[in-house]
């Protein structure tokens, strides 16, 4: 039997680590982080381009490495880990139910819980995007992992919709592997993603970016065939009259990330419009004794930021745990 | 030589193939598509009406309510999901609370039972958040709601485990008449059979065609759907409808048996019988058809997929169900709507008349279970505990959302009428059904597959021949 440890923290990505690692700093001893995939370091594992970590670090890391750092303290720091752990369910009094493959059903009383489970990325399905549904329309997220860490190309001609930086590192991303983007649109006025990978994304291998655009159509019965582009109005409504068609075999959706909060709202913790969970001055949830950070309470443009705020919720949870 | 062929592997097709494998039959299911479960069984409003809807001395009317009471049964023996989920339609006004008595006198004909109108504050009990300009319901209880494509697949599974052939990825090109049955000619090769079976979905006119002359026409309609997040799947404990019109039943808001919340359907006649697109201008109509029912908004903010599916309606009106005048040839045309409640009745009474014709007799060694399956996320906590000690690869969650275990996804691939491409993984056992809608698990998916099936990642399909997820390694 395990013994019951003192904090919780749920998600062992780049959120998750900083904040077991502030915890352990601040006296707390038992710790236990529980991860769903059989590894840790989250999205980071899959974002092999640089940018990461100029903050925390100065210097200018690829994700991996970003997270290998991370990993390292975490084990030298004697933390406990659950990999291929999912937790099912986790209640207002702070009971967490989790499976393992290692350990196998698990029920845990901790004193507290940090809540690190990061974001989804929106689908097609969200969108609600007209026309068929076959092979070939993907978030830009599991295409660069199927890229980065399957070794596979997603697709050899594509358009990508939304301007989200994972879709601006996949246009760059999928360039240089050989692939053709032919271009990016945009639904609103200006782009959401960060200046530096607009200009080294996009404008460095000439790919257009269609402001004010949206897909209005896709095409393709088993695979995609093409989309329908049109431009928006100011209400965001296509004008349909000015459609045109691309050739393409794939649609690749970079439209936005969603805090994947949905395991704490099921035990009550509200959350904000986003679906980020609200927290106080303490990063603590509406749960006493639940703190959040990363992801899970807004999407972060900046791992580094993540991190930040990882390794407060961390000090606040060592804090309660303190009864301080 | 075969001594039935079904063409079709759909929620009939599949189920007419289980009940024939009843009889000492050999018998042989082909479907043109990739997967079972492929058209109209698909994608529709997966409800197993309670039968008050259909005209009293149709055929709609006999099977549906007979299939509606074999329901309970059938999901015991085949283990799919079947939820009862009493049915509430819906009165805006004295007007249409008039065709609510016409209604429920219709059900009383066709001798579905429980069947009462409600009013008031029976009424708003019943479903709490319902629009108070709802004067008045008629709620049947005996109707359910389940998954479609589960029906046909665990029933073709269970006919293939008492020794059904099936024949996938197959089209029948032709057929024509033998002294002693009829030869069924496909795009790979020929099979003779004392009988044949036309179940062939929005094809059925053309296969029965190829046999006698033009009968009836099929003239596919599709329908849109909108399926929102589970956190909202409890919005109504109902399945709710307006009041029926010419033009069918409308657009209806149900549980799901996922526990989402199923919106739709419009419909739109369609030339192409096999292209299941959405278009903004029917999704549009969908939501605002739906928004009446409540006395809140509908969240379509919570939206996590949009779809359409095709029905394939006979310009006859009703089912086209039997002999036909060609000895050895029978059908089941023109299966729109109640077609999935009747799918089980009309199965019943085809085999049976099928098995007569041929004089055969009933196999006592027929085993009409289905061999369990495993489904994590339906478990108590007890029951989880006891399996994952059991057996640790139940604890390997693949689909975050649905929690779906890496063992149920290998065992999907190795039954009968297993899985054999992603989407066919998400029929069979969820995984990718949820709100990321498979973006964190379809990668791992497509290794699964590849792994279990034994071919390179980039051959993984999504769906049919030609839908390749990857395309090629990276150099």
């Amino acid at each position: 039997m395990r013994t019951e440890p003192d904090l919780i923290v749920i998600g062992g990505g780049s959120a998750g680590m900083a904040a077991a690692l502030e915890a352990k700093k601040q006296g707390i001893e038992k710790i236990l982080i529980l991860e769903t995939d059989p590894y840790l370091g989250g999205v980071l594992r899959q974002c092999i381009h640089t940018g990461f970590g100029l903050h925390t670090f100065g210097e200018d890391l690829a994700g991996p490495e970003y997270a290998a750092r991370f990993i390292r303290q975490v084990e030298e720091a004697g933390i406990g880990v659950l990999l291929s752990t999912p937790v099912l369910e986790v209640t207002e009094d702070l009971t967490v139910r989790a499976m393992s493959r290692d350990e196998g059903y698990l029920e845990l009383h901790p004193k507290a819980i940090v809540a690190a489970t990061g974001c989804r990325e929106r689908s097609a399905g969200t969108i609600a995007i007209p026309g068929t549904r076959p092979a070939g329309v993907l978030t830009a997220g599991t295409a660069q992992r199927y890229l980065n860490i399957e070794g596979y190309h997603a697709g050899k001609r594509v358009v990508i919709l939304g301007s989200g930086d994972i879709g601006l590192i996949m246009a760059r991303r999928l360039t240089l592997e050989g692939a053709k983007v032919l271009l990016v649109a945009e639904l609103m006025p200006k782009s959401g993603g960060l200046k530096r990978n607009i200009v080294q994304c996009l404008e460095d291998f000439d790919i257009p970016l269609l402001l004010s655009t949206t897909v209005v159509e896709i095409h393709g019965r088993e695979r995609v065939e093409g989309v329908s582009l049109a431009p928006v109005d100011e209400n965001l409504t296509p004008i349909l009259e000015k459609k045109w068609r691309v050739d393409c075999d794939t649609l690749l959706l970079s439209v936005g990330l969603v805090p994947e909060t949905e395991l704490f709202q099921a035990a009550g913790a509200p959350v904000e419009k986003n679906n980020g969970l609200r927290v106080d001055e303490n990063l603590m949830t509406g749960i006493p004794g639940l703190f959040a950070c990363g992801n899970a309470v807004k999407v972060h443009d900046l791992v580094d930021n993540v991190t930040l705020q990882g390794v407060k919720a961390g000090g606040f949870a060592a804090a309660f745990i303190k009864g301080e | 030589m075969e001594d039935v062929i079904v063409i079709g592997g759909g929620v009939v097709g599949c189920l007419t193939l289980r009940a024939l494998a009843s009889w000492k039959l050999r018998v042989r299911l082909i479907e043109k598509q990739y997967d079972l479960a492929s058209g109209a069984t698909m994608a529709n409003s997966a409800i197993v009406h309670a039968g008050y809807d259909p005209e009293p001395g149709t055929r709609k009317a006999r099977f549906n309510a007979e299939g509606n009471r074999l329901y309970p049964a059938l999901a015991r023996e085949l283990d799919f999901l079947f939820l009862p989920t009493p049915s509430l339609v819906t009165a805006f006004g004295e007007e249409q609370e008039e065709t609510l008595e016409k209604l429920l006198a219709r059900g009383r004909e066709n001798g579905v039972e429980g069947l009462s109108i409600l009013r008031g504050e029976e009424l708003f009990r019943a479903e709490p958040r319902l629009s108070e300009k709802v004067t008045a319901a008629l709620r049947a209880p005996t109707a359910g709601i389940t998954e479609p494509w589960s029906v046909a697949i665990t029933a073709a599974e269970n006919a293939a485990d008492n020794g059904a052939l099936l024949n996938l990825g197959e089209e029948v090109t032709g057929l024509s008449r033998l002294p002693d049955g009829i030869l069924v000619t496909t795009d790979k090769g020929e099979y003779k059979a004392r009988a044949v079976v036309n179940a062939a979905g929005v094809w059925a006119d053309r296969i029965h065609d190829m046999l006698l002359p033009h009968a009836f026409s099929i003239r596919p309609r599709l329908g849109q759907y909108y399926l929102l997040d589970r956190k909202v799947g409890d919005l109504v404990k109902n399945t709710l409808f307006a009041c029926p019109t010419r033009e069918g039943k409308g657009v209806l808001l149900s549980p799901s048996v996922h526990g989402k919340l199923l919106i739709g359907p419009d419909a739109r006649e369609v030339s192409d019988r096999e292209l299941t697109p959405t278009d903004a201008e029917g999704l549009r109509f969908v939501r605002e058809s739906a928004a009446r029912f409540l006395r809140e908004p509908l969240p379509m903010n919570l939206t996590i997929r949009t779809y359409a599916g095709i029905r394939p309606t006979p310009d006859t009106g009703d089912f086209i169900v039997g002999k036909t005048d060609v000895p050895g040839f029978y059908q089941a045309a023109g299966i729109e709507s109640p077609g999935l409640a009747s799918a089980p009745a009309i199965a019943r009474e085809l085999s049976e008349t099928v098995a007569r014709d041929l004089g055969a007799a009933k196999r006592e060694d027929f085993n009409p279970f289905r061999r369990k399956q495993i489904r994590l996320n339906r478990m108590s906590e007890e029951e989880k505990r006891e399996l994952i000690s059991r057996d640790s690869r139940y604890a390997v969650i693949v689909c975050k959302c649905e929690k779906v275990s890496e063992a149920e996804i290998v065992d999907a691939i190795h039954r009968n009428a297993g899985a054999r491409s992603v989407k066919g993984v998400k029929k069979r056992v969820g995984a990718g059904f949820g709100r990321c809608q498979a973006g964190f698990c379809q990668p791992v998916v497509v290794s699964i597959l590849a792994r279990e099936l034994g071919i390179p990642k980039d051959q993984v399909l999504y769906d049919g021949p030609g839908s390749e997820i990857l395309k090629g390694k990276v150099k």
